[in-house]
């Protein structure tokens, strides 16, 4: 068949801008993404760059987007991306400065793996033979250790977007590995810190995360998961925290999100909470303020959420 | 730039990494340096696992009989009792530095049956075991905070009096040249699998340190030494694991027969995979294949089996075969997986040349001999890689520097200039590159002959020739990635070469090396290792004994 690639090009050395160039290769019906990407570059233009490697989605080499979204090139069949012999968009990861054509900059990636201290810390003796663990508590790491690192997570985090020093989906799966391990010995350390700013409390749960991962871990999981154990451990003095608990009470009470409540409530300091006062008033000025106080009435069916709080904390 | 340290490891996979965390614990100054970040290494294509005998009942003597016959006897059983000795300490070190390895019902390490092994003592990280020991020897080079040059790639060695003295070293980010000074360099980049076409190999895996170090005077040993894996794709040739087999799959035929029953009554699929190879070749060739395969049938195991301890495979087989395998079985077809042959070292990764050690797949102590047992490579990658890093660590405290600056690279300065200053378009890299990758897996594969291995042979020499004239398109300076697949190439070439010179060498079938005109293993003359040495005109063959401890070579029935 043929395959129509519209490739998104940059020459750092050229003075041109990004571009698009577009090629076309004859492939067997089975190919990749990456197989027609290698074979432009192999047999047509030999200046296309890109990292690529093991072609079996587990060196994470090749994460690009395709098709506007963040895909291994190695684990995506041109059928599957253009049914129809149309053209398949290709664009370098997003979030990471471009170095070259699909070539992204991982520097800050690694910078932010390393952030979280990513090795065992056991404490006390190492036992002579291995630590002895309950396999399902393995299994369960084996989802974060599936992690190949490929950066399509970070490349399609909303949160990143808008905040760069966010640690990232991958970091804080990462993270959760060792949070998560009953051999290490430095959960509530590594808890406060990843609580501390840009860390665990900083994703929006958008899902983009677990859309795009190529290998099924899952980040926002994971997160959501450090955010529980991070609240066990009693790290509760975090606008995260009170955001969450205020938006399930007024839900509780009222049957529906009290919106301004929740976010008075969840500013921890008085400064927080006065500086949302100029956002009320653009709001109210234009018509966009969430009814509050005696406003926000009881929705019909209340009582029926209500129980549903009450059951499941019976349950816990 | 110019950049000096005790000991340079070139090579950021499992051995490569274990070298330097080793070199570091001994106080030595240690730089890594690789093509690719540390984490794309190969390393990560193992699946099944890692062997070694530390369930009660096993002993490291059975896991070492199970290797040196694995190996066809062609294995050196020094080497080889050395690695089954300290697998048990190197497991239990990668468990303690975090490997999330599987347990039984008491918590404790949990073992999986593997090919040619009499025991089920393969431990494993559901199957992705390699990725999860690569990963974990990454979390400790950071913890060691060792010194990591990624994405540079090695075009020479320095070599003075007859020693080695560092690298001379291409920065793709940028494509300036630098160079890396060290009192000792360990190699540890890998195969070469890119050589043959199709192959289960990373397209990193280009044979760049056994041409570095054949180029610097060491022999290549054992080259002819090719593992076909039993259980490929065919349409690109990814690997389904021998933890398929492990786990109880059948192989069947287009009769529905389960075959192995013909070639190996007892280990049935789990014989030696050079054993499975052929016989799934015999097969074919007799016409009881589909299309050019036979079929893996795992359906008997069940889900919960197979998406708990394969599922990775299970979605490979998904995205590359369009089969589910809890359905229906997979068509597989024997596919170049793993050279046995590499740099020769002693037990100590030394090699002949003073200053380089090599460690893993770029190495031939010998441990695999004619065929490696799965679940033995990486195993070896720790065992060696540590032995590695001890030398290397050892011999720096007393070599010294290379003299000279920034002109010890001028060389390869010039050869860059002539690759990407042609103004005229000569021939490309990539069609020459699967030319070879066809020609290798045509007449190197599974059966050769004297005729097949001459035109091999004849045609990898005459590609030699065409790669002189090529043309890097590309003149960029940041990542140019044309060139070093040019540069991958060459080493290709030299590498290719030693392969087919090695395999026309040995007059007789053993391991992986079968000869229809010599179709019996003859241990009166080739009880021995062949030697590859570089020289200014046709390489140099020669061959050495192998070391027997106690095991006298029998006939090898499954």
């Amino acid at each position: 068949m043929e395959v129509k690639l519209r490739v998104r090009r940059y020459d750092p050395e050229g003075d041109r801008k990004p571009y698009t160039q577009e090629y076309a290769v004859e492939m067997p019906d089975s190919a990749t993404v990456l197989d027609s990407l290698i074979q432009v570059r192999e047999e047509v233009d030999e200046t296309l760059g890109l990292r690529c490697s093991c072609r079996s989605s587990i060196c994470g080499s090749c994460a690009m987007r395709i098709n506007g979204r963040a895909r291994l090139a190695c684990k995506t069949k041109v059928v599957a991306v253009a049914p129809n012999g149309g053209t398949v968009n290709v664009e370098p990861a997003g979030n990471m400065p471009v170095l070259k054509d699909l070539i992204v900059d991982f520097e800050v990636f690694w910078e932010k793996i390393k952030a979280v201290v990513p090795w065992l810390r056991p404490e006390g003796p190492e036992p002579e033979r291995e630590y002895i663990v309950d396999n399902d508590k393995m299994l369960n790491l084996n989802t974060t250790v599936a992690c190949i690192m490929c950066g399509a997570c970070v490349s399609d985090c909303t949160s990143l977007e808008v905040d760069p020093g966010f640690l990232g989906p991958a970091a804080l799966a990462k993270a959760y590995r060792f949070v998560g391990d009953p051999r290490d010995g430095h959960k509530l350390d590594r808890l406060k810190q990843y609580t501390e700013a840009h860390g665990m409390w900083d994703c929006a749960h958008c899902f983009m995360c677990v859309e795009v991962c190529p290998k099924d871990v899952a980040p926002m999981d994971w997160i959501l998961e450090l955010r529980r154990e991070a609240e066990a451990e009693g790290f509760t003095n975090h606008n995260g925290v009170r955001h969450g608990r205020s938006i399930a009470e007024s839900v509780k009470e009222a049957g529906w999100l009290d919106e301004g409540k929740v976010a008075m409530e969840s500013m921890g300091s008085i400064g927080e909470k006065l500086a949302l006062v100029p956002v009320g008033m653009r709001a109210f000025f234009r018509g966009k303020m969430p009814p509050m106080g005696p406003m926000h009435y009881q929705r019909p069916g209340a009582e029926s959420v209500r129980r549903i709080f009450e059951e499941l904390e019976a349950k816990e | 730039m110019v950049y000096e340290h005790d000991v340079l490891v070139i090579g950021a996979g499992l051995a490569g990494l274990r070298a330097a965390i080793e070199a570091t614990r001994k106080g030595v100054d240690v730089a890594v340096l690789t093509k690719v970040h540390p984490v794309r290494s190969h390393t990560n294509a193992a699946q099944g696992g890692i062997n070694a005998a530390l369930n009660e009942g096993d002993s490291w003597e059975s896991h070492a009989y199970d290797t040196v016959k694995g190996s066809d006897f062609l294995g050196d059983q020094d080497a080889i009792e050395v690695l089954c000795q300290e697998a048990p300490g190197e497991i239990i070190e990668l468990e303690h530095m975090g490997v999330v390895f599987n347990r039984d019902e008491n918590g404790r390490l949990g073992s999986r049956a593997f090919g040619g092994a009499s025991q089920a003592r393969t431990y494993f990280v559901a199957d992705f075991t390699g990725q999860a020991l690569l990963h974990t020897a990454y979390e400790q080079s950071l913890k060691y905070q060792i010194r990591t040059y990624s994405e540079f790639f090695a075009t020479s060695l320095i070599m003075e009096d007859g020693a080695c003295k560092g690298c001379i070293a291409l920065e793709l980010r940028t494509g300036k040249l630098h160079v890396v000074k060290a009192k000792a360099v360990i190699l540890a980049t890998g195969g070469v699998g890119r050589a043959f076409e199709p192959s289960t190999n990373a397209l990193i895996c280009t044979g760049d340190g056994m041409a570095l170090a054949y180029g610097g005077g060491a022999p290549l040993m054992d080259m002819e030494m090719i593992q076909y894996h039993p259980t490929t794709i065919k349409s690109n040739g990814a690997l389904i694991t021998e933890a398929a087999r492990g786990e109880g799959a059948y192989l069947i035929n287009s009769l529905g027969e389960r075959f192995m029953a013909k070639y190996a009554p007892n280990m049935m699929e789990l014989a030696s995979r050079d054993v499975v190879s052929r016989a799934e070749q015999t097969e074919i060739n007799e016409g009881r294949g589909v299309d050019g395969c036979v079929l893996l049938d795992l359906r008997h195991l069940g889900e919960r089996v197979i998406s708990t301890k394969l599922s990775q495979v299970r979605d490979l087989a998904i995205d590359f075969a369009n089969v589910d395998m809890v359905k229906d079985p997979v068509p597989i077809r024997p596919g170049m997986h793993y050279i046995m042959g590499g740099i020769k070292t002693d037990i100590t990764a030394k090699t002949q040349v003073a200053g380089i050690y090599a460690a893993g797949e770029t190495a031939c102590v010998s441990l695999h001999g004619g065929n490696r047992l799965g679940a033995n490579s990486l195993l070896e990658l720790v065992v060696f890689g540590r032995r590695a890093g001890e030398s290397a660590a050892a011999y720096a405290t007393s070599s010294r520097h290379a003299r000279g600056g920034e002109s010890l690279a001028e060389k390869d300065a010039q050869h860059i200039k002539q690759l990407t200053g042609a103004k005229t378009k000569g021939e490309m890299a990539g069609p020459l590159r699967l030319e070879l990758g066809k020609t290798m897996n045509e007449f190197c594969g599974v059966y050769r002959t004297e005729d097949g291995l001459k035109t091999a042979l004849d045609r990898v020499v005459k590609l030699r020739e065409r790669y002189k004239g090529i043309t890097v398109q590309d003149k960029g300076s940041a990542f140019n990635t044309n060139l070093t697949a040019a540069l991958e190439l060459g080493n290709m070439l030299d590498v290719a070469e030693v392969i087919c010179r090695a395999a026309l060498f040995r007059r007789e079938s053993r391991g992986a090396h079968t000869r229809l005109d010599f179709p019996t293993r003859d241990d009166e003359n080739w009880l021995k290792h062949t030697l590859v040495y570089k020289t200014d005109g046709e390489p140099r063959l020669d061959t050495a004994p192998v070391t027997i401890t106690r095991w006298q070579p029998v006939e090898r029935k499954y």
